[in-house]
């Protein structure tokens, strides 16, 4: 019995096996390792942009507005308000479009067509948003005459559309069969179960989806400095002029040759980066109990 | 087990029937698992209305030809089982006769499906105002997780738009007949899914006669139940017989003995047998159907 000769299959490390237990080391480490980079990546962003942005922030970044080509000083009031009017309208525009889009495809459209609005989102989600940007101007900023908020509102809804209706997608999908059937088996119609059953059940899904879109779309650059690229002091709330907005803000500081104007624009991509964060974390909150509820 | 007005009187004496073609409506004397369960009275013991007739009823998935000619009538004094083994139709034809059938996209119906004179696949027939006639009981429960358990109740009746003055009354009747009153009346405004299983499927009929059915279909109501829960449905079976005309598809055939008075044995979509419970048991007709209920296959 203790005389088993170590040249007996169950001994480990020979020839072959030798090999694959390698080759499984050497997978495992690198993805690994792929893994750690890319967290790694994240922080290194992050951290990089609070330690050279932070510097700049107090209360006057946050309520004064940038002067005037390369005067120092000010703040970035202007940009965030702009931002926050044109992400507002564009959410405005495709949050509603965007969910009716996947209640379409959901609830009412045949498969086949389903397949291929779904296909139809999906590249235009992928179209560089410098191409939407295009897109727009010649749609309203060369008919206006001049580039807008409104314009740029536009822009951003054509690229939040295909996330907001593909999460909906996602989310009314999750929505089990069988509420559906207790619905339509009371004598509900189909609208209305969409509306009181399907609708309020995946509501946290929904949100979850229209928080991401609107975390993806406040940090674009490329199509609001061909839709509402316009510098002036102080803050603008009227839509159908050019609009300020921290990504351009960010851009225009660092091509500045102030150092300040570099810090500056540090701390502005501090405070966007802090924003999609923090609307990231509500929304895979969100998500989370909202699935919860799904899966029960 | 259920609130004072629920007196049970004298049981139920067999109503006088006219003899008619169909086996299923063959007058049976009341099978012994019913006696002595309390009925539930409502006012009447023998109804009129609530008679299903199927005529030549065919399902299809696709190419798929799940249910083949089904002719059965469903009385509404009794309770039907319908058995058959797994695959077999029942749950197929029995969402045909609310028409749930066709809400499975490409699944179809061919025949009639009457009730009350009425066919309900005429083409004037209102899709919605079938279901809110004939109500169904699904095999998992499913109560609206956004609701409240009251809500749940009365989902039927405000999604269909009904006036919001007789809710909470409604709402009351509905539970106390669905066995549920006493377990719930003190946290209403509760969510329905904090319920138990068996709690749960009460709430799901007590959603169902909310909206006042003629029929109720029940679809394996108890598969997802432990036997405590299946027990208080069996038990709620028997008193809900009296108000509505009850529909039960079983995979268990001990179910099927204790709370239906007439049962259908279905096999490859076709009704093999259809008799008094206790005969289907002891001594049915069909060879087949001899051999599904002492378990020689299914």
């Amino acid at each position: 019995m203790s005389a088993t000769p170590p040249t007996h299959p169950l001994f480990a490390a020979r020839g072959n096996l030798r090999r694959r237990r390698r080759v499984n080391r050497v997978v495992e480490i690198s993805s690994t390792v792929a893994a750690l980079l890319a967290v790694a990546v994240l922080l290194i962003v992050v951290f990089s942009v609070f330690r050279k942005g932070v510097g700049a922030l107090n209360l006057g970044f946050f309520t004064k507005s940038t002067p005037l080509f390369g005067a120092s000083g000010g703040g970035i009031a202007n940009a965030i308000v702009g931002t926050g009017i044109m992400v507002g309208l564009a959410t405005l525009m495709a949050v509603p479009i965007g969910l009716l889009v996947a209640i379409y495809t959901s609830e009412f459209a045949e498969q086949r067509v389903a397949h291929v609005v779904r296909f139809a989102l999906d590249i235009l989600n992928g179209v560089p948003t410098i191409i939407t940007g295009i897109f727009v101007v010649g749609l309203i900023v060369i008919p206006q005459g001049h580039g807008s908020g409104t314009a740029g509102a536009v822009a951003l809804a054509i690229i939040m559309l295909p996330i907001v209706a593909r999460t909906a997608q996602e989310v009314l999908a999750l929505v089990p069969e069988t509420l559906k059937e207790a619905a339509y088996a009371l004598g509900v119609t189909r609208w209305r179960t969409t509306l009181r059953v399907t609708l309020p059940t995946a509501a946290g899904g929904l949100l979850t989806g229209s928080l991401l879109a609107i975390a993806r779309v406040a940090g674009e650059t490329a199509p609001l400095i061909l839709t509402s690229f316009l510098f002036a002091p102080g803050v603008i709330t009227d839509p159908s002029q050019g609009l300020a907005s921290i990504p351009l803000f960010i851009f225009q500081s660092s091509e500045s040759p102030s150092p300040e104007s570099h810090t500056q624009a540090w701390a502005a991509a501090l405070v966007l980066i802090a924003f999609v964060l923090v609307l990231n974390v509500i929304a895979r909150a969100f998500y989370a109990r909202s699935r919860q509820r799904l899966e029960g | 087990m259920n609130p004072a007005e629920k007196v049970s009187e004298s049981p139920m004496t067999e109503p006088q029937r006219e003899p008619r073609a169909e086996p299923a409506s063959s007058p049976r004397p009341t099978i012994a698992v019913a006696e002595g369960q309390a009925k539930a009275t409502r006012g009447r013991t023998h109804r009129d209305v609530g008679t299903v007739r199927l005529e030549g009823l065919h399902a299809y998935y696709g190419s798929n030809h799940a249910v083949r000619g089904v002719d059965l009538v469903f009385d509404p004094n009794e309770v039907t089982a319908i058995i058959g083994p797994s695959g077999c139709g029942k749950s197929t034809m029995v969402r045909c006769i609310n028409r749930m059938h066709e809400e499975i996209p490409s699944a179809r119906a061919e025949g009639k499906v009457v009730l009350d004179q009425i066919d309900l696949y005429n083409s004037a027939i209102d899709v919605v105002a079938v279901r809110r006639s004939i109500g169904m009981v699904f095999q998992k429960p499913n109560p609206f997780p956004t609701m409240s358990i009251v809500d749940n109740v009365t989902a039927g009746l405000r999604l269909t738009g009904a006036p919001r003055s007789e809710m909470k009354e409604r709402a009351q009747d509905a539970l106390q007949s669905a066995g549920l009153w006493d377990e719930v009346k003190d946290r209403l405004n509760n969510a329905g899914d904090g319920l138990s299983g068996g709690q749960q499927q009460r709430l799901c009929i007590a959603r169902a006669l909310a909206v006042d059915p003629e029929v109720l279909l029940m679809d394996e109501p108890c598969s997802a139940l432990d036997p405590v829960g299946t027990l208080r449905i069996e038990e709620l079976i028997s008193q809900l017989r009296e108000r509505v005309t009850i529909v039960i598809v079983t995979h268990n055939m001990q179910q099927a003995a204790r709370v239906a008075d007439t049962t259908a044995f279905m096999l490859n979509g076709e009704m093999v047998e259809v008799g008094q419970t206790e005969k289907m048991f002891t001594n049915p007709d069909d060879d087949r159907t001899e051999q599904y209920v002492t378990g020689k296959f299914g």
